[in-house]
């Protein structure tokens, strides 16, 4: 990490980075609703934080002002180093339209329901695995016991990798959504193993055709051409990081809430028929993930002087507590009715894997609660947050109550 | 009364089916559709405005 002050004030140097941010960002987001709706920053080479609801669609809706290019906020000057768009370095979250659209038809019939459901009995079983595994202690750890171990398991076996690699997985992860204040240079440094281990994959693909999401990319044609081997590894990497930290911290979260909430906990292991109300509530509650965007030219927007390669981070998780968009936003509502949330954005990025990620988080909660009726934080001071720009608890203990 | 989607707005969210399985179905890329005419109950009603109260993109209409 590079040293730096922290934030003054959030409206006119924001840092998604800073340790108030990343220990409890809600109080900085009403704040800035209220006084400021789109932020600044001199960091990370300028950039804009909108934190209303409107604000955020607006932005997530204009795919003519803003780029995709590049969606994780780092030092490197965009401008210069990204690959170019449309395509992007991982297709479709860094492409815009219109390859988009054609990135993203590719992979969705992968992500749809109805493949999707079919995993329901491994995660289910993976999740008892986890359980059994930590059978009989008083204190269990929600983040690096139970949460971390659920996405790369079932991520690792859409890909087709070896299960022996998943720790492998969530370093790889935190290389690349960890490694946000690092110098350019040594990012690509970082990323050297990953790079090495996705080419040795693809190539035991292509030797050994499977029944797997990689043998699925390095088959499919588009337009009568197979994919070009730079978009096979760039959406191989997508799913790898999109599909690891983001369930993991909405596992997480929720684990959270319901140890320090135990009412709702109380209301969800006897009312089984909430948790799809329940499931939609963490996520517009505790949204995890966080995106970005670049400006595309000097232009006045939103009542602000934005220029060529600005930053904008869509405040998807601040745009889900706008009072103006729902009612008693701030308060966590079980069986809310009512619930528009952008956990999964808006607009054309909308996440390719929800599908997924709600399945992993419904199954994840019903087979912990099923199993622990009754449990609290073990020392709300020992739990920790990511930082960054994919947001939640990573050490979580909790205490098992008989 | 009958419900339907704008197809143009959709992005696939799955709140629509999920809520309301009776009334709506996916297609081959994840897409909410609605199941036969999307002719509404009084029951139905209530299950549609559900959906359409739950769908971020505001793709859900229903002409009564
Ligand atoms: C609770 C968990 C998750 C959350 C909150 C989440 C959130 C998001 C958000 C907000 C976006 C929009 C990005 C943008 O507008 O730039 C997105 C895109 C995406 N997500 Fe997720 N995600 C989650 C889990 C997953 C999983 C499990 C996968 C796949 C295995 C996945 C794959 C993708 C892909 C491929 C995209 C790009 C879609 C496109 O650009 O068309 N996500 N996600």
């Amino acid at each position: 990490m590079i040293d730096k002050p922290p934030v003054e004030d959030f409206a006119t140097g924001w840092d998604h980075a800073d340790a108030q941010w990343v220990a409890d960002p809600y109080p900085i987001w009403d704040d800035l609703r209220g006084r400021c709706p789109v932020a600044h920053t001199d960091r990370y080479g300028g950039g804009w934080f909108p934190s209303t609801h409107a604000g955020v669609s607006q932005i997530a809706n204009d795919t003519i002002n803003f780029t995709s290019r590049t969606v994780i906020i780092n030092n490197g000057r965009p401008g210069e180093d990204a690959m170019p768009a449309p395509i992007g370095v991982a297709p479709p979250i860094s492409s815009d339209p219109p390859f988009h659209q054609i990135a993203r038809r590719l992979i969705l019939p992968a992500f749809a329901p109805g493949p999707i459901n079919a995993l329901e009995p491994r995660v289910r079983s993976l999740c008892v695995d986890l359980l059994d595994r930590l059978d009989g202690h008083e204190v269990v750890n929600g983040g690096t016991e139970y949460a971390q171990y659920i996405p790369p398991a079932v991520i690792s076996r859409m890909l087709g990798f070896p299960e022996a690699d998943e720790d492998l997985f969530r370093e790889f992860v935190h290389i690349v959504i960890g490694g946000i204040d690092l110098p350019e240079q040594q990012r690509i440094e970082e990323f050297q193993p990953i790079e090495e281990y996705f080419t040795a994959q693809i190539e035991d693909h292509q030797a050994n055709p499977r029944d797997d999401l990689t043998s699925y990319l390095l088959n499919v044609e588009v337009g009568g051409e197979k994919l070009a081997l730079e978009h096979v590894f760039g959406t191989m990497i997508l799913v790898l990081i999109a599909g690891i930290d983001t369930s993991w911290s909405a596992i997480g979260a929720s684990l959270w809430h319901l140890a320090k909430s135990p009412h709702d906990l109380e209301r969800l292991v006897n009312e089984p028929e909430l948790m799809p109300f329940a499931i939609e509530e963490f996520l517009r509650f505790y949204a995890p993930v966080t995106m970005a965007r670049l400006v595309k030219q000097d232009m006045e927007y939103l009542g602000c002087p934005m220029k060529e390669y600005d930053w904008i981070l869509l405040g998807f998780p601040a745009a889900n507590r706008d009072p103006a968009a729902f009612k008693d936003a701030n308060r966590f509502i079980i069986d809310r009715q009512e619930n528009r949330h952008l956990a999964f954005g808006l607009g054309i990025h909308r996440c390719a894997g929800s599908n997924l990620a709600r399945l992993e988080l419904r199954v994840a909660i019903e087979e912990f609660i099923k199993r622990y009726p009754r449990f609290e934080l073990a020392d709300p001071s020992a739990v920790t947050w990511a930082p960054g720009q994919i947001r939640g608890p990573r050490n979580l203990p909790i205490r098992i109550l008989r | 009364m009958k419900v339907s989607i704008d197809a143009e707005r959709c992005q696939g969210h799955g709140r629509c089916f999920s809520l309301a399985p009776g009334l709506f179905d996916f297609d081959d890329l994840g897409n909410g559709v609605v199941i036969g005419d999307g002719v509404l109950s009084d029951e139905t009603l209530e299950l549609a405005r559900l959906a359409q109260a739950n769908c971020p993109e505001h793709a859900i209409f229903i002409e009564e």
